[in-house]
């Protein structure tokens, strides 16, 4: 069995409203899964159904090749986008409960609370209550508190959100190192950037419906433009211009060079290989830059929406 | 996995070590003894007031019967003509003029009688007075007429008369006082119960909500179990700071009745001073001894175990709705048009258990009552002091579990969807689609 989870033609009804239709998403053992959509497109729904929250009206969750039941609870991890802590417990206090509620002991949850506070340099905030603590600070328990029972899946939502640079990195890097120890993530968010660093795959839902999924590079395959950004010194520019722009499709390109070279971004068909592009080119003048342009995740994003 | 007691503990500890639950179950009992304590005082600082009232009797019938006592002073004004009398007094600052008018013939009627006073004079003073001038002159007509008093005195019965039920069971007048003390208290204790602690329960729910903690528990414990958790943590809460409520009001109550030299306990009303001295010094022994035998008539194993199980069963039947309510709004000045449906029932059952047990603890409107579910624990155990056959109560049990179990799948419901609602208040029809989810 290759996929950790695997969601099999799941439909969620709420009255009448059609919150998720007939979707299925497989994810990867020790992947990094990123979970995209607009905002309402079911995102949440899905990740409640896998926590057991919700339940579907149709279609079954399978977990490392069960179906999932109530004692997988403490086989995964979830970081709500609308979390928060008790505000007048104390945060060692708070923390222990929340483990205890996954199942650890006290003694072993204090154990690995030590271990982990200790690593995010935290370990003078368990006497504190939550109110005296910083959003950002709150964030970091909140974090620990996910992670702490070493569960299989980790469910991230917007893990992000509220934390400067610095802690972000942080934070990114300790979703890496999960990960390595074995971990599979699901990362829903609206930054694309992090989705584009992190994601080995991702799946993107739509009103409902799921429009797109696979690995990264298989769907920005998918995507691909045939576009090519090119630079090129020559001694008349503006009719070299001309002259490609005739035999191509062509827009100004923007990028940074050492010369004043003509900057153009050329598509070619699909079944053209850029090899004749580039001896096209080197036939005109001196090509300083030639780079395939990838489709980011945005971009992706975008056109995948907008097209359904 | 059960979380249950996990999360009981943890609902109670916070209840516990909460600021201002701690001050409030110390100082509430401070505070009501205090209160009752000044008022106590001030009464009695009221009484201490000797009041003055001066007599102008011109008929001369009546005048001997006004001796002075500790709190009134009468004072004999003779020769004096009316408006005289009333400047004096005016002007002494006396409490107020007593005047009977001088009778030509026949007896003194009503409207020779009449007081005068700066203030409306007080209705226990009046009756007093009255009571008074009607004593005297009955005797004195009777002696007119040739009536010999003391066979009249003597020819007297009095008749108590003994009640005993068809098994036997002696019972007294008494008894139905001890009764309806008891089953008022079940009653009213459960009532307050429900208000104070199901209101918390709601708050807690609701502070999860707003700390927006409530999705991070509920994807590792299921909804059923963290309201249940809340509802029993809350209520365990409750029952302690009853108990320290309970020993700490008694100490208090003997301590400040210690140093005020107030006897608070037997602080009573005018009235009741007045049935009091009317009752002569040996009927008072019967009397508590009719209290005790009272008390241990009544069919206590039965009394405790339906106060048990009703007030369990009653108390989880309410605070489950509260725990939907406090699910169902994203903060308490949204509670409002939720929680009218929930008080009307109590209230309303306390109103029956009050005006209708008393009448006739047995009637058909109480023994409706004592059936419905929201009404029965506390029309219930009003009633069972005064003996309902076992049947009913079994019956009643079993509507008010029913029910119970209905209301906490029906509550569950709304709490399972709702404590993922944020935003705008929900509407009742949307608290019946939720239902539906």
């Amino acid at each position: 069995m290759n996929n950790l989870l695997e969601v099999n033609n799941v439909s969620k009804y709420f009255g009448d409203f059609k919150a998720l239709n007939d979707v299925s998403v497989s994810i990867p053992k020790g992947s990094i899964f990123g979970l995209l959509g607009p905002n309402g497109a079911g995102k949440t729904t899905l990740i409640r159904i896998v926590n057991q929250i919700t339940m579907p009206d149709s279609g079954s969750v399978i977990l490392d090749g069960e179906t999932l039941s109530q004692k997988h609870i403490m086989d995964i991890g979830y970081l709500p986008e609308e979390r928060g802590l008790y505000k007048s417990m104390k945060v060692g206090e708070q923390a222990i409960y929340l483990a205890q509620l996954k199942g650890l002991s006290k003694a072993e949850a204090k154990k690995r609370l030590k271990y982990w506070f200790e690593r995010l340099e935290i370990g003078d905030w368990w006497n504190k209550k939550i109110q005296e603590l910083s959003k950002g600070m709150a964030q970091k328990i909140q974090f620990v508190v996910t992670v702490l029972h070493e569960p299989k899946l980790l469910i991230f939502d917007e893990p992000f959100s509220g934390f400067d640079p610095i802690n972000a990195n942080l934070i990114k890097d300790e979703i890496l190192r999960l990960r390595e120890n074995g971990a599979t993530v699901i990362f829903s968010t609206h930054r694309m950037e992090s989705v584009e660093e992190l994601c080995d795959d991702i799946a993107l839902i739509h009103k409902s419906n799921k429009i797109l999924d696979g690995k990264l590079v298989d769907v920005k395959r998918q995507f691909k433009i045939n576009t090519f950004e090119v630079g090129i010194r020559s001694n008349n520019q503006i009719a070299l211009e001309k002259e490609i722009s005739e035999k191509f499709s062509v827009s100004k390109a923007n990028f940074k060079t050492l010369e004043d070279e003509l900057k153009l971004n050329i598509k070619i068909n699909p079944d053209e290989n850029p090899n004749d592009l580039l001896n096209y080119l080197t036939q005109k003048g001196e090509v300083s830059h030639f780079v395939e342009l990838i489709p980011s995740v945005n971009d992706i994003f975008i056109q995948a929406v907008n097209n359904s | 996995m059960n979380h249950l007691p996990l999360i009981i503990k943890r609902e109670y500890l916070t209840k516990v070590k909460n600021k201002s639950f701690i001050i409030m179950t110390f100082l509430s009992p401070l505070i009501f003894i205090t209160f009752i304590a000044v008022v106590a005082y001030l009464t009695q600082l009221n009484n201490d007031k000797v009041k003055v009232i001066s007599v102008l009797d011109d008929s001369g019938l009546v005048r001997h019967v006004f001796k002075s006592t500790e709190h009134t002073s009468y004072n004999n004004l003779e020769g004096m003509s009316l408006n005289d009398a009333k400047a004096l007094v005016q002007e002494s600052e006396g409490y107020g003029l007593l005047y009977i008018s001088k009778v030509s013939e026949g007896p003194i009627k009503s409207k020779n009688v009449t007081f005068y006073s700066e203030e409306s004079p007080s209705i226990t003073l009046i009756s007093a007075i009255e009571n008074k001038i009607q004593t005297e002159l009955t005797l004195q007509n009777r002696i007119n007429e040739g009536i010999d008093v003391e066979k009249l005195e003597a020819s007297k019965v009095q008749i108590e008369i003994n009640q005993e039920s068809f098994k036997g069971e002696k019972t007294s007048k008494v008894d139905s006082v001890v009764k309806l003390i008891f089953g008022g208290a079940a009653g009213y204790l459960l009532f307050m119960f429900i208000i104070i602690y199901g209101n918390m329960i709601m708050r807690s729910v609701i502070e999860e909500k707003t700390s927006r903690i409530i999705e991070v528990i509920i994807s590792s414990v299921k909804p059923v179990q963290l309201m249940l958790g809340k509802i029993i943590g809350t209520s365990l809460a409750g029952i302690s700071q009853f108990v320290i409520w309970i020993i700490l009001g008694g100490v208090l109550m003997t301590v400040a009745s210690f140093v005020l030299g107030v006897d608070l306990a037997q602080m009573q009303t005018p009235q009741q001073q007045m049935v009091e001295q009317a009752m002569a010094t040996p009927e008072i022994n019967s009397e508590i001894q009719n209290i005790v035998t009272a008390f241990f008539n009544l069919p206590l194993l039965n009394l405790i175990t339906a106060f048990i199980l009703f007030f369990i069963c009653g108390y989880l039947l309410y605070s489950s709705l509260y725990a939907a309510i406090g699910a169902a709004v994203d903060n308490e000045t949204d509670t409002q048009q939720f929680m009218l449906p929930i008080l009307m029932p109590l209230v309303l059952a306390v109103y029956i258990g009050i005006f209708t047990v008393i009448e006739d603890p047995h009637g058909t409107v109480s023994t409706v009552f004592s059936f419905i579910p929201f009404t029965s624990p506390v029309v219930m155990l009003m009633r069972i002091p005064f003996g309902v056959p076992i049947w009913q109560q079994v019956v009643s049990l079993i509507i008010l579990i029913g029910t119970f179990m209905l209301t906490v799948w029906f509550a569950a419901k709304i709490y399972r969807v709702g404590i993922l609602m944020y935003g705008k208040k929900p509407s009742y029809k949307e608290l019946i689609k939720w239902i539906k989810y």
